[in-house]
């Protein structure tokens, strides 16, 4: 018997078939052989949130999902958040808010904040700090990471209006 | 806040866009881990389950045999290093030390310390591979305790090691024989004893601080490729590119001109990644194979055998006079080096009574070995430690005195022409400034109300450095500078840079676009650490500005028929005798015509930056039930010479302030008595998340530093002093307890209360 499973899911849109092996989780299945490098491997045990990515609508972290487990699931990734070369109202407000300093959290914290806003669209600051208490930034102490995830909420809100 | 007449800078003090933020918003920015090279191997490392023990045997035929088993590594295979220090661009290190702490030889000194490694041809090979590496251990006892480790009879942990006496003052120590203790530090100004004859007032107290760890979200990783030609390549992510090349050359005994280093988006360092552990080992795995090889460190790894930073024990006593005077200071300090010595013991002297001018002084300082990891540097390495000591007891002397803590720390800094202990004169700086910006604050001003809460102040010092940088800058026909530099970028310091460069050439700070190259491909540059590359590496981009300058100086005078000297280069202009004008984009566009290719380059070197200090106030409450501190509000300032980028300078010192609240309230390593970490997971080992603290507001304060044409200070270390000393201070408010140990966590504040 092969040692390796075929897995069928959408990420980004995209209908995607890959090969995987059973103990391989779904952060190592997009990084190793899907080639998404955006989603990123701080802990492996679900505790920092940087390999957040969105799975059929809730955040997970990808770490602790088998691949096996995506089958037929609708991923969203990183890479799926800018429209092209048009960057959404959360990378936006991150960007221009200096939200970021190394950046190796970023793509966990803009996934998490993008399920935060299709959820809650308006968060109050404490709504806000308790949805993202599961993703861990060292560099900025969280100021103008709440700062632009306010400023977002208010992007997104005038874009729909 | 500007607390001098600022200049009309016109990017300066402006928040543009970090020119490598739509990589990092968009995944796109590829960090060391996300390297995927043709042919490449992955790698896993072998570590020791024991403190301390003798390793009598290893047996590595079975992980050899493994199907998909390419190549395995144990020191056997690494040159020998001798007796030798090298010196590696932030001091002298112990290369027999440093081999062995990258892969241990005859023994082990903690758990976690690397003895082997196997690249194979995935992961989840390797890993099971290093499972069947056969080692037989003489367990030895271990020493985790500081204290245990100083007495006589401890168990040694390395028996090359001697005390060295060192400082203003040497004391003489025995070195006859093999110790724990590798370094005293002895430094002493003025008449300690009379000093605390002539006080009213004498406070004395102990105090110790757990290890922590830098915490970066990013493992780290190297990718190693042993060419055929001799040549190695390493990809990794590192706070310092040439340090690295150079490590890995000293380790792997070959020259630093056969080590090139590519250093890849970093995901966090705080000073945990200039050490290097895995490229030697990459590397020769690589040899072996004949194919890079990739390490990636999983997060036990980085707890148990990577960072941190030193538990201390210290005993500080402070003097001073009724009418408000300290005049007497003394401080014993011992710092744990980890496995092999290196604490920051030295600036933990240095640092102890900085913020102050004391006339009498004595500090004795000891860096001690004991079974825990190689500790390294975090943040102001040092001044962490001994903020909290001393800013307490500053405290405790304001309420014994009666007087307001912020207006006692103003009569008594330490201000230009302050003498340290360690003897160095301060140049302009801007302790007074950080106070007083606290002391006007609202924050300070509001009234705290509720039972259980507490203000507290408190204030830390950190030197900066200057070191090496090296950039080039290359003008294009359109009018824009390409900067090429040799410092990684943690936080934004391509932007401040390159924002140094467009003030001095008038062009704007999109119009540069900033590359960090390779070890082949820059000059020499010190680590991106110290607080010092938007200081120094920024006046190296402004004298390569400077050089551009003079070269269309001359292009506009061979266009205008007149000497060079007649013309100037005013607000990003040739400006003629004739008061003819060309801009900095129209002599751009005319470079092939005038003579070619406007290349400059701009180096540093030891430039002696003027330090920086920050004050920090906090409000908190405590739940006397159980014991847990909430922090209310927070304010931080900090005097940044002149802010470059005003969002990454408020960046800096938000985050800072946030790793200080998480020293103080939560994090440590927990040691069982074998000596091993029983919390190697973020789970366990709690870093504040974003439901921990409040906003952070920031204060800048500006005192320019002579030192710098634009008046930088570096930012980076100084604002994790204050906090663990600021929250001690407020829980005495809140709840009239002392806590003299870190993390002040729950369970120690419970007991505490409980004990009062």
């Amino acid at each position: 018997m092969s040692s390796k499973r075929i897995v069928s899911a959408t990420i980004n849109g995209d209908a995607v078939e890959f090969l995987c092996e059973p103990r391989q989780s779904l952060l190592e299945a997009l990084r190793d052989i899907l080639d998404m490098t955006g989603a990123k491997e701080g802990c492996s045990n679900g505790n920092c949130g940087a390999c957040t990515v969105i799975l059929d609508g809730r955040p997970v972290v990808s770490c602790l999902v088998l691949a096996v487990e995506a089958e037929g699931a609708e991923i969203r990734t990183i890479e799926g958040v800018a429209c092209g070369s048009h960057l959404d109202e959360v990378q936006s407000a991150f960007l221009e808010g200096a939200a970021l300093q190394c950046g190796i959290c970023t793509p966990g914290l803009i996934m998490q904040t993008e399920a935060l806003l299709e959820s809650n669209p308006h968060p109050t600051e404490d709504e806000i700090r308790i949805f993202l208490a599961g993703n861990l930034c060292r560099c900025t102490g969280y100021d103008k990471i709440v700062r632009a995830v306010q400023d977002a909420a208010e992007r997104k809100a005038a874009a729909t209006s | 806040m500007a607390t001098a007449d600022k200049p009309n800078y016109k990017v300066i003090g402006t928040r543009p866009v970090r020119h490598d933020g739509v990589d990092k918003v968009t995944g796109r920015a590829l960090f060391g881990a996300d390297l995927n090279l043709t042919g490449m191997l992955a790698g896993a490392m072998l570590r020791s389950p024991h403190a301390h023990a003798k390793i009598v045997s290893i047996d590595t035929s079975k992980a050899a045999a493994l199907a998909g088993v390419r190549a395995v590594v144990t020191s056997a295979d690494m040159p020998e290093q001798g007796d030798r220090t090298v010196e590696l661009g932030e001091g002298a290190v112990n290369m027999r030390h440093l081999a062995a702490n990258v892969l241990a030889a005859d023994k082990v000194l903690y758990k976690g310390h690397a003895i082997a490694a196997v690249a194979a041809d995935n992961i989840h090979i390797a890993q099971e591979a290093v499972g069947l590496i056969e080692i037989q251990y003489e367990v030895l006892p271990a020493v985790t305790c500081i204290r245990k480790a100083m007495e006589d009879g401890a168990p040694v942990l390395n028996d090359d090691v001697r005390t060295e006496s060192l400082g203003s003052h040497p004391a003489s120590d025995d070195s006859s024989k093999p110790t724990n203790i590798a370094k005293h530090f002895c430094f002493e100004m003025g008449d300690t004893a009379q000093g605390f004859a002539d006080a009213d007032i004498v406070v004395e107290r102990e105090f110790e601080t757990t290890t922590v760890h830098q915490g970066y979200i990013e493992p780290h990783n190297a990718t190693a490729f042993w060419n055929a030609d001799g040549k190695v390549s390493v990809w990794m992510s590192t706070q310092g590119s040439f340090t690295a090349r150079q490590q890995t050359a000293e380790l792997l005994r070959i020259p630093v001109s056969s080590v090139k280093v590519t250093p890849m988006e970093i995901g966090g360092g705080f000073g945990g990644k200039i050490s290097v552990y895995l490229p030697p080992v990459a590397a020769m795995l690589s040899k072996k194979t004949g194919r890079p090889v990739k390490i990636v460190m999983g997060r036990n790894d980085v707890f148990e055998a990577t960072g941190p930073t030193p538990g201390s024990y210290m005993k500080v006593k402070l003097g001073a006079t009724k009418d408000g005077k300290l005049v007497a200071g003394e401080a014993w300090l011992a710092f744990e080096a980890g496995g092999f010595p290196g604490s920051p013991i030295a600036p933990g002297c240095m640092c102890v009574f900085s913020c102050y001018n004391i006339a009498n002084a004595r500090v004795d300082g000891f860096d001690v070995c004991v079974n825990k990891p190689r500790t390294n540097a975090y943040r102001a390495p040092g001044s962490t430690h001994v903020a909290f000591a001393t800013e307490t007891l500053v405290d405790e002397i304001c309420e014994q005195l009666g007087v307001d803590s912020a207006e006692f720390r103003i009569n008594n800094a330490a201000v230009e022409g302050t003498r340290r202990v360690d003897g160095p004169v301060f140049p302009r700086i801007g302790m007074q400034e950080t106070v007083d910006a606290i002391r006007q604050s609202e924050h300070y001003q509001s009234p705290l109300g509720g039972p259980n809460r507490g203000r507290g102040i408190a204030s830390g010092f950190w030197f900066n450095c200057g070191l090496k940088s090296s950039v080039t800058a290359t003008v294009n026909l359109d009018g824009t500078v390409t900067l090429v530099e040799g410092s990684t970028d943690i936080g934004g310091t391509r932007t401040s840079i390159s924002m140094q460069l467009a003030e001095t050439l008038g062009i704007t700070a999109e119009e540069v676009t900033p590359t960090v190259a390779d070890t082949d491909s820059i000059g020499y540059t010190d680590v991106t650490g110290g607080s010092r590359t938007t200081f120094a590496t920024g006046i190296a981009a402004v004298k390569a500005a400077v050089e551009i300058q003079q070269q269309l100086i001359e292009r506009a005078a061979m266009l205008w028929e007149v000497e060079a000297d007649a013309v100037k280069y005013v607000d990003g202009s040739a400006v003629g005798p004739a008061d003819q004008r060309l801009t900095f984009k129209e002599l751009a566009a005319k470079l092939n015509a005038t003579g070619g290719p406007v290349v400059a380059k701009g180096t540093a070197s030891e430039e002696s930056p003027g330090g920086a200090f920050g004050t920090h106030c906090v409000d908190v409450e405590v739940d006397p039930d159980t014991g847990k501190v909430q922090i209310l509000r927070y304010t931080a300032s900090q005097d940044c010479g002149t802010a470059i980028h005003p969002s990454y300078v408020e960046g800096q010192i938000q985050g800072g302030a946030v790793q200080g609240i998480g020293w103080a309230l939560n994090e440590e390593y927990w040691y069982d008595d074998e000596g091993e970490m029983r919390n190697p997971t973020y789970l366990d080992y709690r870093m504040p998340t974003c439901y921990d603290v409040p906003m952070i507001d920031t204060i800048l304060v500006e005192v320019p530093d002579p030192a710098h044409p634009y008046g930088v200070r570096g930012v980076g270390e100084v604002p994790i002093c204050p906090p663990p000393a600021a929250i001690a201070n407020a829980i005495y408010q809140a709840i009239g307890v002392r806590i003299e140990s870190l993390p002040m966590s729950p369970p120690r504040v419970l007991k505490a209360i409980q004990s009062k």
